[in-house]
C-alpha cells in the first residue's frame, strides 16, 4: 500500500510487519523516533512484541544478544555513540552468530559533538562480523529490514545486520513508500529456525573461552560467513523482486546498483543517500554528452569485491565520495576498493573524496568539483595520480597554522 | 575428567561446545590471592555463593560455604559482599 512516509516511519512499519519477539530499546538522536514509532505501536496492541525500555545501549544490544540466543527474533536501532557502546556485545553477537538485526540512522562521532549525520560510525564496526546495507532512499531503508532479516537469519550465515539509513537525511525526510505488510512479507521471510538455542532441557555453551588452538578457526568460521552473505543477498533480492516487483542491483547480487555507468569514462561510487544528488549532476553531464556515471554499492560488508571489479572495469578514471575517513589514512571504502580493483589488475585512477562529514551538504557544486578534476586523471596511470584523500571542501581559513602540508 | 574435551572439538556455528567442556580450564592456578572463610563468624547468608562470577563458591553437605579453589581466581567479591566480613584473602605462596 503507497503510504507517505518518514525514514524512521518506514522502518518502524517494515519492523513491524517482520514482527520480531523482544525489542530492546534505547533513545539516541536521530535514531530515537524508530524506536518511539515501535513504542506506540506495541502500545496501541499493533505490535506484540515483548518491548524493554533499557538503560543503555550496552544493555539494548545485550538484551537483543540474549534474546536472540534463546531463539527470538529481535529487533533495535541506534547510531554515533550509541553504537560505539553496543560495539562490544555486537562483536560477541557475531562470533556467537546470533543474527541481530540494527536499524542505523547514521551519525558523526564525538567529538566535537554533532548529532548530524555521516558513515564514520557504522564504518567504524566494520571489522566485526556485521553485514552492512545503505540505502539511499526510505523505500530501500524499508526494504532493506526485511532483507537483512532474511539473510540475517539464514542458518548458512547466522549474523548480526546493521540495516543503515542516512540520520535526518532520510530518517526525517517524507516520500513516497510502497509498504509492505505482515502478511505481505510472510512469504518472503520465513519463521526464525535458529541453529542453536539456550535451552535447559538441551543445554549448549555460547560464546565461552576459546584457546588459542580453536580461537582462530571459530573467528575464520564467521569470516567465511559474512563471504558467503553475497550469494544470499543476491538470492534474498531476487525473491524480493518477484514478491513485491522491486528491483535492488539484481544483475550484481544485489550488491551494487549502477546509474548509466556502463558506457561511462568517469564512474563516481558512493553509499547512500548522496547518491540522489549524484544522479541529478549525472544527467547534467549525459545532457552535455559527456559519459559520467554512478556505481551505488548497497553493502559495504561482505565487501562486493568481484561485482565492483565488473561494473568498473572499463572505466578511465573512479571518485570514490565518502562520508567516512580512517584518521591517518584515507577513507575505508576507497581503501577497500583501491585494494579490490588493483590486486585484480585493473589500472584505474581513484580519487577519493571525503565529503558530507556530519551532516555537511554535498552540493552539485561539489560534485561537479568532484567529475572535473576525476575528467583530469582519465586514462592515467595510478601510480601518476596524486593518492592522497582530498577533502571536498576544506575549510583552510578555519585551521590552525600548524598543519604540515 | 580425565580426557580433555578440546582435544576433538569441532567449531560449529556459534562456537556452541559440549556443556561443560570449561570444567577442564582450571582456573585457579590464576589466583594470587585465595580467600579464606571464618567459619565461626559465617552466618551462611549465602551471598559469597550469589556473588561468585565463577559458581566456585558452594554450600557443602555439611552445612558450610566452601571455595572451589580449583575454579576460584581471587577475585575477592566475596570477601567484599560478606556481609559479616567472614573472609579474608591472603597471599598465595608460590
Amino acid at each position: 500500500m503507497e503510504k507517505m512516509l518518514t525514514g524512521y516511519d518506514a522502518v518502524a512499519e517494515a519492523v513491524k510487519a517482520c514482527n520480531p519477539d523482544v525489542i530492546p530499546a534505547y533513545p539516541i538522536t536521530p535514531q530515537t523516533d524508530i524506536v518511539e514509532k515501535i513504542s506506540e505501536m506495541v502500545a496501541d496492541g499493533e505490535l506484540t512484541s515483548e518491548y524493554v525500555r533499557v538503560d543503555s545501549e550496552f544493555n539494548a544490544a545485550s538484551t537483543a544478544l540474549g534474546a536472540s540466543a534463546a531463539g527470538a527474533r529481535i529487533f533495535t536501532a541506534t547510531c554515533s555513540q550509541g553504537l560505539k557502546l553496543m560495539s562490544e556485545p555486537l562483536f560477541s553477537a557475531s562470533g556467537m552468530r546470533l543474527p541481530l538485526v540494527l536499524g542505523i540512522a547514521n551519525r558523526s562521532l564525538s567529538a566535537p559533538l554533532s548529532i548530524w549525520g555521516d558513515h564514520t560510525d557504522t564504518f567504524a564496526e566494520r571489522d566485526g562480523g556485521m553485514i552492512q546495507f545503505y540505502a539511499e532512499d526510505v523505500q530501500e531503508a524499508m526494504d532493506n529490514i526485511a532483507l537483512a532479516y532474511r539473510v540475517a537469519e539464514d542458518k548458512e550465515i547466522s549474523l548480526p545486520a546493521l540495516s543503515c539509513l542516512d540520520g535526518f537525511i532520510l530518517t526525517h525526510v517524507q516520500e513516497k513508500v510502497d509498504a509492505f505488510t505482515e502478511k505481505e512479507i510472510k512469504e518472503f521471510l520465513p519463521e526464525r529456525d535458529p541453529v542453536h538455542t539456550l535451552d535447559p532441557s538441551d543445554p549448549t555453551t555460547m560464546g565461552a573461552y576459546a584457546r588459542p588452538e580453536h580461537w582462530t578457526e571459530t573467528r575464520y568460521e564467521v569470516h567465511k560467513a559474512v563471504k558467503r552473505a553475497k550469494d544470499k543477498i543476491g538470492e534474498a533480492v531476487e525473491d524480493f523482486a518477484d514478491i513485491f516487483d522491486r528491483e535492488y542491483g539484481l544483475e550484481h547480487s544485489g550488491l551494487v546498483e549502477t546509474y548509466r555507468s556502463e558506457d561511462a569514462d568517469v564512474i563516481i561510487v558512493a553509499l547512500g543517500s548522496v547518491c540522489g544528488t549524484i544522479r541529478y549532476v549525472i544527467d547534467e553531464y549525459r545532457d552535455k554528452g559527456e559519459k559520467v556515471g554512478l556505481v551505488r554499492p548497497r553493502v559495504y560488508r561482505p565487501f562486493p569485491k568481484e561485482e565492483l571489479n565488473k561494473v568498473l572495469e572499463d572505466a578511465e578514471a573512479i571518485a570514490v565520495m565518502e562520508k567516512d575517513v580512517s584518521l591517518g589514512y584515507q577513507g575505508g571504502l576507497a581503501i577497500d576498493l583501491k585494494s579490490s580493483l588493483y590486486s585484480n589488475g585493473t589500472m584505474i585512477p581513484v580519487l577519493n573524496y571525503i565529503v558530507g562529514l556530519a551532516g555537511r551538504d554535498v552540493t552539485k557544486d561539489n560534485i561537479r568539483k568532484v567529475v572535473e578534476e576525476t575528467k583530469d586523471v582519465r586514462g592515467k596511470d595510478p601510480r601518476d595520480v596524486e593518492e592522497e584523500e582530498r577533502w571536498e571542501p576544506l575549510r583552510d581559513e578555519l585551521l590552525s597554522g600548524d598543519k604540515d602540508d | 575428567m580425565t580426557k580433555d574435551p578440546y582435544e576433538d572439538l569441532k567449531i560449529s556455528t556459534g562456537a556452541v561446545t559440549d556443556p561443560k567442556t570449561t570444567l577442564v580450564n582450571k582456573t585457579g592456578s590464576w589466583r594470587s590471592e585465595r580467600p579464606v572463610i571464618d567459619h565461626e563468624k559465617c552466618v551462611m547468608c549465602g551471598k559469597c555463593e550469589t556473588f561468585c562470577p565463577d559458581m566456585a563458591v558452594k554450600e557443602t553437605d555439611e552445612g558450610k560455604v566452601e571455595v572451589d579453589l580449583e575454579y576460584c581466581k581471587g577475585c575477592a567479591i566475596c570477601a567484599e559482599e560478606c556481609p559479616v566480613n567472614a573472609i579474608v584473602m591472603e597471599k598465595e605462596e608460590k
